[in-house]
């Protein structure tokens, strides 16, 4: 298949792999950030791990949208599905999101009316044909998907229709790398910085990384070679003594980002002035609401929702495993109370949860597996 | 052992254990074939029914009738045939597929059953619900023959009766009825089968979505075939029998929602035909197991096999055969082709000197002309599959939750 399998391909992955063995310092442990969900996925769904040296450490950061929704959003987003002659339309993922009571799949088995939808111009279209009907999209995801959503609202309000909101947890993916940068006990030599993400933002406002922090930091695609080549630019970066804001994935990624969909967003959205994040607590600045002009399609102002704060589970661990401090199998529940089946955190259920990505696809021992695999 | 070995030791101790029903309401994850199916039907049914032919949750029961276990006047239990109205007609009434003439010579093995069956009457039954009912390359009618019948195919069996109950919703056209019912005539002539009893029922409109049909069948096992999950060795090799995932990439585009245009059909068709070919080429117990790839896909099925065999299932990615169509839909979706919906691809395990022999007799059916050697069967680690991926790398490839393709069967 054109513009995936040349992203894909043995032979250069081998190639990359020799020169990456070549730059790492014998003993020496390197420690390289995926922000991004995506990437993560991709480390594993392609079992990338099996072409790193033993040196090399990829920590799973905090770029899942899904996983950084906090057990309070879910359970106000449940309480508006449950209102009577509400549709409530969501991304797939966010179905077995637990709440502190239960899931949307649990709603629906309570009579909840909750659709699964592919894009927020989806929900409007249920809008359009349930006149009678209060459809609301439960908005989540970084800068990547808030264009989109700001797009529908303003195409909602130039059709006039009334029937329409979003509940919005949009967020913003600066503020979490800055936490991270600061949370104590974590050393890292570098980042692999988001791909789609940076299709709107661009890659200016990853500046701060290398001059405030001095660590390089390379944006990639999600190709697993090009997850590679971001390990691989990262090491000579650091070989050659140099922290810099490169750019991997110049192929969707434009430098300056895409200022139409920035223009989208900052039209129909304004920043929160804090935003609670699964894990990471309360961050300033995070995450996005509808503008007061908007106001019509907030659900927020809509509907009466509990707005409480739910703790996490005291066993769960996501927030460790958020900020890269644990590995998923690390967690203490992970893999026995906390499955995929019966998910206690969001770690464990998102596809781009390190959780659910570790368990799903790379839960074995690469030694005994090298073993068996040996033709 | 270090400390992550120890952790995936813990974890493999709690996958083994019976998995509880938490919920107090049934949700769409208890129907999608994945996990939560097999806990719905561990915790409520199996309890209930509990019986040697039940237990191993196989596609189809094989039933050894001896004198004295057989109904006594020969009619099926819970034939279908006493309601009246409908389907229930006077010439399928009181007379039972094949009746007390089947071949039942031949003991079953083993008294605590298990799925490996020896000859006997093979006997199964399914639900289609799919949505929409009309789709490119077949219909619900195409399902529910050719479903049944593969469900007896991968018992070893050749399948001969069909029943067939239809549940419709008020307001269904006639029209589309006939056109369901046209089609499971031509499908059970396909497969060489009759359907011998059935029932309809309708209900308020609301109450269901269109059309449902339940079809249930018997064959007969010929004596010397021994097929199972649990029958698969070290050194087998894993055949797939075609293409993956053209139905349920094909049902999905059918409902229009994603606006992408593929030229793919449903692969539905029946097995029977290849099954029959594979068993004559391959005898003596070396076709270990077939397992038509349907709910879950591919993936579903081998770690059904390697579950029940206590062995590892070693798939090479690029192997697997896929067309492009499919992988590039599945890609767009973020789906993976190996637990996309088949239903008319097998996977079968045979020992691995048959190989050579298997894929020949496969490939000399039309329905098997691009059947492949997709990996094989090792020691260790027991119960997991593992696919060396495209790129070069490796990873397991688990049971899905859920079915990410609801409704497409």
């Amino acid at each position: 298949m054109r513009f995936v399998d040349e992203y894909r391909d043995a032979g250069m992955a081998r190639a990359l792999a020799a020169r990456i063995a070549g730059l790492c310092e014998p003993g020496r442990a390197y420690k390289f950030m995926e922000v991004c969900g995506g990437h993560t996925h991709t480390i594993y769904k392609h079992g990338l791990e099996d072409y790193l040296p033993e040196g090399i450490s990829l920590v799973h950061g905090p770029g899942c949208p899904v996983c950084v929704i906090p057990m309070g959003r879910v359970d106000d987003a449940i309480a508006i599905a449950a209102q009577p002659g509400v549709i409530m339309a969501t991304f797939g993922d966010m179905m077995r999101v637990p709440g502190g009571n239960g899931s949307f799949l649990d709603a629906m088995a309570r009579g909840a009316d909750v659709r699964m939808v592919y894009s927020p111009l989806d929900a409007l279209k249920i809008a359009r044909d349930n006149p009678d009907k209060r459809v609301v999209f439960l908005a989540i995801g970084f800068e990547t998907t808030a264009p989109s959503t700001a797009m529908t609202i303003m195409r909602a309000a130039s059709e006039g229709i009334a029937n329409f909101s979003v509940f919005c947890n949009h967020v913003t993916i600066i503020p979490a790398i800055k936490a991270i940068l600061d949370s104590p006990g974590l050393r890292l030599d570098g980042f692999i910085g988001p791909g789609h993400v940076s299709t709107v933002i661009g890659c200016r406002p990853y500046e701060f990384i290398p001059g405030e922090y001095g660590k390089p930091i390379v944006v990639a695609g999600f190709e697993p070679l090009d997850v590679l080549q971001a390990v691989h630019r990262n090491l000579l970066q650091l070989a050659e003594g140099r922290a810099e804001v490169e750019n991997e994935y110049g192929r969707v990624v434009p430098w300056n980002g895409n200022p139409k969909a920035l223009a989208v967003i900052n039209e129909v959205m304004e920043l929160r002035p804090h935003f609670e994040w699964r894990g990471l607590g309360f961050i300033s600045d995070s995450a996005l609401c509808l503008r007061e002009r908007y106001a019509e399609f907030d659900a927020e102002r809509i509907f009466q929702v509990p707005g409480a704060r739910v703790a996490d589970p005291k066993a769960c661990q996501c927030g460790e495993v958020l900020k890269g401090v644990l590995k998923p199998w690390e967690c203490k529940v992970f893999g026995t109370a906390c499955t995929p089946e019966t998910p206690i955190g969001t770690c464990m259920v998102s596809s781009e949860g390190a959780c659910a990505a570790y368990y799903n696809f790379g839960r074995f021992s690469r030694d005994r597996v090298k073993e068996a695999t040996r033709t | 052992m270090n400390r992550e070995e120890l952790v995936l030791e813990r974890i493999e101790r709690a996958r083994r254990s019976r998995p509880r029903l938490r919920e107090e309401l049934v949700t769409l994850a208890h129907g999608a074939g994945g996990k939560a199916s097999r806990t719905l039907v561990e915790a409520v049914f199996l309890p209930s029914f509990r019986n040697p032919h039940l237990e191993p949750l196989a596609d189809g029961a094989v039933l050894d009738l001896h004198p004295g276990t057989a109904p006594p006047d020969g009619e099926a239990p819970d034939g279908g045939a006493q309601n009246g109205g409908g389907l229930d007609g006077e010439a399928a009434h009181g007379r039972a597929p094949d009746g007390v003439s089947l071949d039942v010579g031949e003991p079953v093995g083993g008294g605590a059953g298990g799925p490996a069956t020896t000859g006997g009457l093979a006997f199964t039954t399914d639900s289609y619900v799919v949505t929409p009912l009309f789709f490119p390359g077949g219909d619900i009618g195409d399902l529910a023959v050719n479903g049944t019948v593969n469900d007896l195919a991968m018992c070893g069996a050749r399948p001969a009766h069909l029943s067939a109950a239809f549940i419709i919703e008020e307001g269904f056209p006639v029209e589309h009825l006939r056109r369901i019912a046209t089609t499971m005539a031509g499908a059970a002539r396909a497969a060489g089968v009759t359907i011998v009893t059935g029932d309809t029922k309708v209900v308020q409109r609301g109450k269901a979505d269109g059309c449902y049909i339940t079809t249930a069948g018997v064959g007969m096992v010929p004596s010397g075939v021994r097929l199972g999950a649990d029958a698969v060795r070290p050194g087998d090799a894993v055949i797939v029998s075609g293409p993956i995932g053209e139905h349920g990439v094909t049902v999905m585009l059918a409902r229009g929602r994603l606006d992408i245009e593929a030229e793919l059909v449903s692969d539905t068709a029946p097995l029977n035909g290849l099954t029959a070919r594979l068993l004559e080429a391959c005898p003596d117990g070396r076709v270990r197991c077939l397992r038509d790839a349907t709910r879950g896909g591919v993936a579903t099925v081998l770690n059904e096999i390697a579950r029940s065999s206590e062995v590892a299932v070693i798939i090479t990615e690029e192997a697997v055969p896929v067309r492009p169509v499919v992988r590039g839909a599945c890609e767009l979706l973020g789906i993976d082709p190996l637990y996309v919906a088949c239903e008319g691809r097998m996977v079968a395990v045979v020992a691995g000197e048959s190989a050579d022999a298997a894929l020949a007799a496969l490939r000399s059916h039309p329905l098997g002309e691009e059947a492949a050697v997709v990996g094989r069967v090792a020691e260790d680690p027991p119960g997991l599959v593992l696919l060396k991926t495209g790129f070069g790398g490796t990873r397991i490839v688990d049971v899905l939750v859920g079915d990410p393709l609801p409704r497409i069967c």
